[in-house]
C-alpha cells in the first residue's frame, strides 16, 4: 500500500535526531492518535541551514517528517511556511487515503518550529500565533462506510 | 528485504493443510454435481456434506442435525445474534455481550441496537476476563441473549464459558459464544458447557477460507437467515460450497486428533517468547491473561513506539506479525480490546501480536529474538515520547 519512496524514507529516514542548540522546535501532533512529530530547526540570515526530527507514529508519519525535513532544508522561511502537506505528499509519490493525515502533521510541524524561532526572536507575539495542532484528530479518513 | 520468511500471524489465518487440499480436489472437477440434484454425482456431493457435518458435529459433541454451514465465521456471528434477537423479541429485547468482542460480534451488536434492541457489553478486567458473576449481574427479566467470545482474537484471554454456560441455562437464556479463535485449540464440549450456538470459521484451524459453521442446540429459537432453497434444511439456503465444506471437516478432524501435542507445543513456544520478551527489552507490558490464554498467542506493548511501524520493519527482516495499533485498523482509534483492558491510547497504539502455529519452530523464536529488541530500539531512538521519558529520568536523578 506504500510507495516505494515512503519505505525508502521510512526505513533510511533522514535527519534523524535532535539539535541541541535549534532555532526553533516545534512538536505537534497527539499519542492519543498514535502520532507525535517532533521537528527542530537551524536557521541562519532567514534560512534553515539544518533540520533534525523525531517521530513517535506510522510509517507514513515517519516518511513524512524524513521529506518535511529535507523539503526545507537550504529553504527561507518564508518558502519553508509554503511548503503544503499535498507537497510533502506528493514529494513521496504518494499516500495511502487514510494516511493522508500524517503529511498534515509534517506540515504542521514545520509551522510549529518556524512560529517557535519566530517567537523566540521577536518577531511576533503570543497573540497572533495559531494552535496549530487544531485541526488533526478530525481529519480522518474512514475506509469504511457509516450505516444509519 | 529479507531472505526469511516466517509467519507469526495464526490468529488471523493459517495455511492450508496438503491433506485438506487433497480432500478437496475432487470436489471441483470430478464430483462437482450440485447436492440438491438427484443423479449419482448430485448424491455424491450430498453425501460429502453430510459426512463433514457428522465430522463437525462429533467434534464439539453435537447432533449433525444441530450444525449448519455458512459462508464465513463472520457470518455465523450475524446469523446467531440477528436471528435469535429476531426469533424472541416476543419474549424481550435485551441481550448481553462483552466490550472485547470481534467486530463480528460487536457490529452486529450495534446494528441491532440501531433497531430496538438494548445491549450491556460487559466491561473485562486488566486480563481481558469476565466473570460469571458479572453475567449473573447484568441479566434482566427482558434478556433473551448471552453472546460471550471462548476465546479473544487480540490478547488469546480465554474465558469461563462452561460456567457461563451454566448461569444461562439456570435462566433459560440462550447462549451464544464465538469460538472461532478457540476450535481446535481448546475442547469444547456443547453439551457439558450448556453452549446454545456456536460460531466457528475453518480458516483459524488449517482449513480453507470462506466458509463457517453455526451450531443451533436443537429446540432453540432461531429465525431462518438466508431464504431460498432447501440448502441447510432452508435456513441457510444456497446451494453448497461442497469442496469447503469437506475441507473444513477435514481440517477439523486433523486438528481434534492432534490437538494435545499442537498445544504443548505451541504453549511452549509461547512462554518462551513471553519470557524472552520480558527479559530482553525494557518498558514493555503482557496484554491478556498469563494463563488462560491461547496456546499460541502472545500480545505486548511496547512503550513509546508505534505498532504499524514496528510491523513495517519486521516485514522488512521478514517476520509477518499484527498489531492492534490505529494505522494498521484504518481508523484514529487503536484496538477496542487494548482500550477495554485499560491500556492508555499512546501504549494500545504501541502493540504486537505474535501468535503461532504449525510450522513454527524453536529455530523461528531465535530468529524473533535476534531482530526484535534492536526494531523496538531503533523506533525508540526515533520517537519524541522515549526522548521526553530519558530526560525525565535525568532530571530526576540530578535532583
Ligand atoms: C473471534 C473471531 N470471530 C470472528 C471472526 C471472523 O471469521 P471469518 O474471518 O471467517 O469471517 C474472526 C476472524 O478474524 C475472529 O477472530
Amino acid at each position: 500500500m506504500y510507495s516505494e519512496k515512503v519505505l525508502d524514507h521510512f526505513s533510511n529516514p533522514r535527519n534523524v535526531g535532535e539539535i541541541v542548540d535549534a532555532d526553533g522546535v516545534g512538536q505537534v501532533g497527539n499519542p492519543k492518535c498514535g502520532d507525535i512529530m517532533k521537528m527542530y530547526l537551524k536557521i541562519e540570515d532567514n534560512i534553515i541551514v539544518d533540520a533534525k526530527f523525531k517521530t513517535f507514529g506510522c510509517g507514513a508519519a515517519v516518511a513524512t517528517s524524513s521529506m518535511a525535513t529535507e523539503l526545507v532544508k537550504g529553504k527561507t522561511v518564508q518558502e519553508a511556511l509554503e511548503i503544503t502537506n499535498q507537497a510533502v505528499a506528493e514529494a513521496l509519490d504518494g499516500l495511502p487515503p487514510v494516511k493522508m493525515h500524517c503529511s498534515n502533521l509534517a506540515e504542521e510541524a514545520i509551522k510549529s518550529a518556524i512560529e517557535d524561532y519566530r517567537m523566540k526572536n521577536g518577531l511576533i507575539d503570543e497573540d497572533s500565533s495559531c494552535n496549530v495542532c487544531c485541526k488533526r484528530c478530525e481529519d480522518v479518513h474512514h475506509a469504511i462506510d457509516v450505516e444509519e | 528485504m529479507s531472505d526469511r520468511n516466517i509467519y507469526l500471524d495464526h490468529s488471523a489465518t493459517t495455511p492450508v493443510r496438503p491433506e485438506v487440499i487433497e480432500a478437496m480436489m475432487p470436489y471441483f472437477n470430478q464430483r462437482y454435481g450440485n447436492p440438491s440434484s438427484i443423479y449419482s454425482i448430485g448424491r455424491d456431493s450430498k453425501k460429502a456434506i453430510e459426512e463433514a457435518r457428522q465430522t463437525v458435529a462429533g467434534a464439539i459433541g453435537a447432533q449433525p442435525r444441530e450444525i449448519f454451514f455458512t459462508g464465513s465465521g463472520t457470518e455465523a456471528d450475524n446469523w446467531a445474534l440477528k436471528g435469535a434477537a429476531l426469533a424472541n423479541q416476543q419474549k424481550g429485547k435485551h441481550i448481553i455481550t462483552t466490550s472485547i468482542e470481534h467486530h463480528a460480534v460487536l457490529h452486529t451488536c450495534q446494528y441491532l441496537e440501531r433497531n430496538g434492541f438494548e445491549v450491556t457489553y460487559l466491561p473485562v478486567d486488566i486480563d481481558g476476563l469476565i466473570t460469571p458473576e458479572q453475567v449473573k449481574a447484568a441479566i434482566r427479566p427482558d434478556t433473551i441473549l448471552i453472546s460471550i467470545m471462548f476465546a479473544n482474537n487480540e490478547i488469546g484471554t480465554i474465558q469461563p464459558i462452561a460456567e457461563i454456560g451454566k448461569i444461562a441455562k439456570e435462566k433459560g437464556i440462550i447462549f451464544h459464544t464465538d469460538a472461532v479463535q478457540a476450535m481446535g485449540n481448546v475442547s469444547i464440549d456443547v453439551e457439558g458447557m450448556n453452549i446454545d450456538m456456536l460460531s466457528m470459521s475453518a480458516h483459524k484451524f488449517y482449513g480453507p477460507k470462506g466458509i463457517g459453521v453455526l451450531y443451533v442446540k436443537k429446540g432453540v429459537k432461531q429465525s431462518y437467515f438466508i431464504h431460498g432453497g432447501a440448502q441447510e434444511r432452508g435456513r441457510r439456503a444456497g446451494t453448497e460450497n461442497v469442496p469447503a465444506i469437506v475441507g473444513m471437516a477435514k481440517a477439523l478432524e486433523i486438528a481434534i486428533a492432534n490437538m494435545d501435542n499442537y498445544n504443548q507445543k505451541l504453549t511452549a513456544l509461547r512462554d518462551r517468547t513471553i519470557r524472552e520478551i520480558e527479559e530482553k527489552i525494557p518498558f514493555v507490558k503482557l496484554n491478556g491473561h498469563r494463563k488462560d490464554r491461547l496456546p499460541g498467542n502472545v500480545n505486548f506493548s511496547f512503550d513509546f513506539i508505534e505498532g504499524e511501524s514496528l510491523l513495517l520493519l519486521l516485514d522488512m527482516k521478514g517476520i509477518a506479525a499484527s498489531s492492534g495499533s490505529a494505522c494498521t485498523s484504518g481508523s484514529l482509534d487503536p484496538s477496542h480490546v487494548l482500550l477495554a483492558i485499560g491500556l492508555p491510547h499512546e501504549t494500545a497504539h504501541g502493540s504486537l501480536r505474535i501468535s503461532f502455529g504449525e510450522e513454527n519452530t524453536d529455530a523461528d523464536v531465535d530468529y524473533l529474538m535476534e531482530v526484535l529488541p534492536g526494531i523496538v530500539q531503533r523506533l525508540r531512538e526515533m520517537s519524541p515520547l522515549y526522548e521526553a521519558h530519558c530526560k525525565q529520568q535525568e532530571t530526576q536523578v540530578t535532583v
